[in-house]
């Protein structure tokens, strides 16, 4: 066992890992963050999506003791202390862009590092970019529509109902 | 009438945002994996790496010495315990009931799918169990693996279940009577189209894996459950009852947040039952969560029909008779529900929409040594619209004529309508959701669309379908009838509190539908209050009444209908209290606004003072009522409700690679009443996205040994964002369901039944546009498979 | 997972000395390495990470070659590349997806050889000399079949040379599940030769598919690739496509990179 100190959503955490332990497990397990969902072991579902030192990786395939030091982002740090949601929670809720939640912490996490990199990205654009997160409920519709209109676009001409 | 959503801001209607969502977008969700219990122990599953084998034996003294183990269990420790029990049994055409083989919690005597728990091992940690699993030493003996449905039934073939007399689970005639009059009009036809499919073998995969957590209070005797089920009492009845011989007093199964379900999660799994059983054995809670990779091997599968399908025509091009011809994997044993599916969710739709007099359906269950096979979403739906809607567009180009004439011509039109498969339609106008297809589909500007795709080298191709589904699932004096061994009523409960909010209690459950959101909407309509007054419980059975849980597309239909009788009840002695305190008659007192008065008076009272008054009766009719405003209504429904629509696809092909691209989809459905359009959209979405999965991307294959070969994310594909366009969906078309109070009809499934056809459709309509002489390819329309097609 | 230890060395030399323990092995960004250990397929005594070596981080220009450290992320090729070799940024930015395009390393991928990754492709075709802490290995020597090279134990990657060539494309037809390559094709055209690679399709891994080169280096237009066609004996087959599947779409890919590139 070894102490993995790192900053997590802005503040300082520490407790003990194994070299296997990966950085989701010691956020859910070691430090009761379990807004990081698991939905597969092949990196492939991206329920587990954080940010690591500002960029989005797969917590379930990164070791915690590679976060060592780091400045993680999870879902339970996204919205301000008074519970107010950020744009793109917001949004979510706005555009149904949620149906069970469980993919739905990844795809935050994966939103909000696409905006960081392009601000009004394009319908194939953020289609493209959510390669590494898999949605059963929604068929992508509503997410999709949710982070163009958390950049800023005019959703109203998208298709609806 | 229907309303205008767009005017509506509350109640039925309306689309407020979902309230559910807060907790789930910030992290607050409790979903069962988040729960941990104080000194849990982790159990591993040792899973059979063969799809049949016997048993020699299982030596766990090595495993059970290693650091941490707490026990392991193998098939010998649940010889006194209850197998897993399946609900329904079906009556063959010879009126013999189905082969029904034991079901045990860990295999005892032969594996028989890989995946098969043979030894469970509960440890401190989760690698500690894994640890010692690797160290129990195996003696199976490999038997001949059966995979393939037809040589499963073949003479001689190996047997999956030793005590059994074939493979054979049951083969069924539908409706059998009807056999000889079909076989006459198929031999009096001016036309018959024949089609040999696949329905492509699925995995549901919601995207949280399923997890149970078992608890045991020595204090009380008590067992809990914690499991990610859509039916938490259903799993309460059948484990309790079946399995481990806890009555319901004494076991209480909660199902928290559930990361989706799409019928996986109906069914009641062996690690449930285990983790029951160990946590009381052990006396110390018993955690499992699987894996994806075990996902893969354990969760049922959905799907798998072999289907030859024919239809007759008059000269007219009527459609005369219908028969199909169908084998149905059940895999290696039966799933809680699994019987059903081929039988009475598939040969009771056949016939679409459509007036086809004449139907007969066959459909042979067959057990393989493959992981069982049970509903899907859509279960049985999606595969008879598939082959009916197929074989109907197969027909329209072998006679030269439209296909969506061909369709319209043969339409019902006329409701009730009694089909020759045993179920009423109430309601329902297949005209106009095809003439509201055809508007948001933009038909006529296909054409132009096609010669912008042929200018860029790419085939572009346009599939048509309807579909009509029976859900709202069921009648439980039919369904009984039918082999069920349950009913399929709702429950709910609707406690109104002093102050004048309500909770309701509700044995459907929500596992991404939106309950918590839609069903206040309804209850707050109905008093003319906030909707905020009103909170849903679900999920537990400790404090919900007696349920069937969320499939079949019954949320809204059976249970929205039971919350709606409680809440009538509600309403009724309110008014009495009411009636009492403006010291008036009963029979003249109005609900309005949340407002009691006096007809024609301006006399009133407010919803929380009559609230008030039921528990602090002061002044209250004492003589004539109960104090207190808490009511309970089981809702058991008339029939099935009959959503139906018309669905378009276009297809864009790479005539070089076989690729297909999804260009445009759109959706035109009859759901009857609308709570709410905006969850009805993503219903909708979501069933949409996963049949056009089903259609181009997704299979679950063995090889012929047994194994799974698409057992990863790696080798099944799941739809991503940039396979799937927007999707055009309008449920403007709307007759309302004539036997529920709210006139409503099931949503959830509707979009994975009516998508397939259409995408096939469209595909083998841009292979005929390209000269070639494809009449169908098998789902899913890899490029593989379509390149394989286009160069046959 | 079996439990390891994971040292996080700081230099090449460091790094290289941990991995002299018995049973050590390199983890690079774990985008591969991760996923095998969860299923218990290797069991390491030790992981010796080295995204920490800041010697083996970035990319620099020198003497017509793109020289990127071996535990540059696919993520930083993606975006720093675009000017120096485009080619080379797309294909980085196909790679995986966002989040793993973040960890994942081209020394990494390299070493791994995944008989349907990307970037061996990339290195056959730039004719890449691959930098490790004992030697340098040209690209056409180092891949030795599926999932092997000849790295010997404990050997690292600290550094891929990769020629600039004056026109390239990577065209990938994914794999529908994993987003792999079912077939992939870099070609390059260099002034005095084209060099064509092919990743997913063959038994025996990334390979040079020679009579391309050859009719494309007299002639670099789709035209000069009428009538090729690579025998589908000894291409791979599996449920997302069959050997003669695969030697097509060689052939329309190879086709379409070219046309890209002209």
């Amino acid at each position: 066992m070894t102490k993995v100190s790192m900053t997590v959503n802005g503040k300082p955490a520490q407790a003990e890992a194994e070299g296997r332990t990966l950085l989701s497990s010691f956020l859910r397990e070691e430090l009761g963050l379990t807004g990081t969902h698991v939905g597969c072991d092949t990196s492939q579902c991206g329920a587990c999506v954080v940010h690591v030192n500002g960029v989005a990786v797969k917590s379930c395939t990164m070791l915690a003791i590679e976060a060592e030091g780091a400045d993680v982002a999870t879902i339970e740090g996204q919205a301000a202390a008074d519970g107010t949601l950020n744009i793109i929670q917001q949004a979510f809720q706005d555009h149904h862009g949620l149906q069970c939640g469980f993919c739905t912490p990844g795809m935050v996490m994966s939103t909000a590092a696409l905006l960081q990199e392009n601000p009004k990205p394009s319908e194939q654009e953020i289609r493209e970019y959510l390669e590494g997160n898999i949605c059963r409920c929604t068929g992508y519709h509503n997410i999709v529509k949710a982070i163009m209109a958390a950049s800023g676009q005019d959703v109203s001409a998208i298709a609806a109902e | 009438m229907p309303k205008d959503s767009d005017q509506i801001e509350s109640g039925i209607g309306a689309s407020p945002k979902r309230r559910e969502d807060v907790r789930f977008l910030t992290g607050a969700g409790n979903y069962t994996d988040d729960i941990n219990l104080n000194g849990q122990a982790y159990v591993y599953f040792l899973r059979s790496d063969m799809a049949h084998g016997r048993i020699i034996s299982i030596d766990t003294s090595d495993a059970a010495a290693m650091p941490g183990v707490v026990q392991i269990f193998t098939g010998a420790d649940f010889e006194a315990v209850g197998g897993i029990p399946c609900g329904w049994q079906i009556t063959d055409k010879h009126g013999e009931v189905m082969q029904e083989p034991a079901h045990p919690v860990l295999a005892q005597g032969k594996v028989r799918y890989v995946g098969d728990a043979i030894a469970a091992v509960v440890a401190d940690s989760l690698d500690q169990a894994r640890d010692a699993a690797e160290a129990i030493v195996l003696d199976i003996e490999e038997l001949p693996a059966v995979i393939n449905m037809k040589a499963a039934l073949k003479e001689g073939a190996t047997k999956v279940h030793d005590d059994l007399t074939s493979n054979l689970c049951y083969d069924w005639g539908f409706v059998e009577e009807n056999k000889p009059a079909v076989e006459e009009a198929f031999a009096k036809a001016a036309h018959v189209t024949t089609l040999e499919l696949v329905n492509n073998r699925l995995i549901a995969n919601p995207m949280e894996p399923r997890v149970a957590l078992g608890d045991f209070n020595r204090a009380t005797g008590d067992s809990t459950l914690y499991t990610t089920s859509q039916n938490p009492h259903v799993i309460r009845l059948l484990m309790g009852a079946f399995v481990l011989g806890i009555p319901e007093h004494k076991l209480r199964v909660i199902a928290p947040d559930v990361g989706g379900g799409f019928g996986t999660k109906i069914f009641h799994y062996a690690e449930e039952a285990f983790c029951t059983f160990a946590a009381k054995a052990l006396n110390r809670a018993v955690k499992w969560t699987s894996s994806r990779a075990e996902a893969f091997i354990s969760d049922a599968h959905g799907r798998d029909h072999v289907t030859t399908i024919q239809l007759a025509l008059d000269s007219d091009n009527n459609f005369t008779a219908l028969r199909t011809d169908t084998h149905a994997n059940m895999g290696a044993y039966l799933s809680t529900f699994a019987p059903s599916v081929p039988t009475w969710l598939h040969g009771t739709l056949m016939a679409g929409n459509y007036k086809t007099p004449l139907i007969y359906v066959n459909v042979k269950a067959v057990f393989t040594n493959t992981v069982p096979v049970d509903a899907y979403r859509g279960a049985g739906r999606p595969e008879a619209t598939f082959q009916l809607e197929r074989v109907i567009d197969k027909a329209a180009r072998e006679l030269g004529v439209d296909p969506i004439a061909l369709r319209r011509q043969n339409f019902i039109t006329e409701f009730p309508y009694a089909t020759p498969v045993a179920v009423e339609y109430d309601t329902g106008d297949y005209n106009a959701t095809m003439d509201k297809l055809e508007e948001i589909a933009d038909l006529a500007g296909f054409a132009a669309r096609r010669a912008k795709s042929e200018a860029r080298g790419l085939v572009r191709g346009l599939g048509v379908n309807c579909y009509i589904e029976a859900c709202g699932i069921a009648p439980s004096n039919l369904v009984g009838q039918l082999g069920a061994r349950a009913g399929l009523y709702e429950s709910a409960t609707v406690r109104v509190n002093a102050t004048g909010g309500l909770v309701v209690m509700t044995g459907s459950h929500s596992h991404g539908q939106g309950h918590e959101t839609s069903f206040p909407q309804v209850i707050a309509e109905m008093i003319g209050i906030d909707e905020s007054m009103v909170e849903i419980v679900h999920g537990d059975t400790a404090n919900t009444p007696m349920g069937m849980g969320t499939y079949g597309s019954r949320s809204l239909a059976v249970g929205g209908s039971a919350m709606v009788r409680a809440t009538e009840k509600i309403i009724a002695k309110a008014k009495k209290i009411a009636a009492h305190i403006l010291e008036a008659s009963d029979a003249d007192i109005e609900l309005k606004d949340g407002q009691f008065s006096i007809a024609g008076t301006d006399k009133s009272l407010a919803w929380g003072d009559v609230t008030l008054a039921a528990y602090v009766p002061h002044n209250y009719p004492l003589e004539d009522i109960e104090p207190g405003l808490e009511e309970t209504a089981f809702y058991d429904p008339a029939n099935f409700t009959y959503p139906s629509g018309a669905y378009a696809c276009e297809v864009e092909l790479d005539p070089e690679t076989g690729k297909v691209s999804i260009e445009r989809f759109a959706a035109a459905d009859d759901f009857g009443n609308i709570v709410n359009p905006m969850i009805v959209d993503g219903q909708v979405h979501g069933g949409i996205g996963q049949g056009i999965g089903q259609a181009l991307l997704e299979a679950a294959v063995y090889n012929e040994d047994g194994q799974l070969l698409s057992a990863s994310y790696m080798d099944y594909a799941m739809p991503r964002a940039d396979d799937l366009p927007f999707y055009q969906v309008d449920h403007s078309c709307q007759t309302p369901c004539t036997h529920n109070p709210l006139g409503v009809k099931g949503c959830g499934e509707a979009g994975a039944i009516g998508s397939p056809p259409a995408v096939v459709n469209a595909v083998v309509d841009a292979l005929q546009s390209m000269g070639k002489d494809v009449t169908h390819v098998d789902m899913p329309l890899s490029p593989a498979r379509v390149w394989a097609a286009m160069n046959g | 997972m079996y439990n390891f230890e994971v040292e996080k060395p700081t230099s090449i030399a460091d790094a290289v000395a941990a991995l002299s323990a018995d049973e050590a092995q390199a983890l690079g960004g774990g985008q591969t390495l991760i996923p095998t250990l969860k299923q218990r397929l290797a069991s390491p005594s030790k992981l010796v990470s080295l995204s920490g070596i800041a010697e083996m981080q970035g990319m620099r220009l020198a003497a017509g070659s793109l020289c990127i450290g071996g535990a540059t992320s696919h993520a930083t090729v993606a975006a720093e590349a675009t000017g120096s070799y485009p080619a080379l940024a797309a294909l980085a930015g196909g790679i995986g997806d966002p989040a793993v395009r973040n960890r994942g390393t081209i020394g990494g991928s390299l070493a791994n050889n995944d008989p349907a990754a990307c970037y061996p492709a990339a290195a056959l075709a730039s004719g890449a000399v691959i930098v490790t802490n004992a030697r340098e290995i040209a690209a056409d020597d180092f891949f030795d079949g599926l999932f092997t090279t000849v790295l010997e134990e404990g050997e690292i990657v600290t550094e891929v040379r990769l020629q600039v060539p004056e026109a390239a494309n990577y065209q990938k037809f994914v794999q529908p599940a994993s987003r792999f390559a079912l077939v992939g094709v870099f070609v390059a055209k260099f002034a005095n030769a084209v060099r064509v690679a092919v990743t997913g399709a063959s038994e025996e891994g990334v390979f040079r598919w020679s009579e391309a080169e050859a009719a494309l280096s007299s002639n670099f237009s789709a035209d000069a690739l009428e009538g090729l066609s690579v025998a589908p004996e000894g291409m791979m087959a599996d449920i997302h496509g069959s050997k003669a599947y695969r030697a097509h779409l060689l052939g329309v890919l190879t086709k379409r990179a070219v046309a890209a590139a002209a």
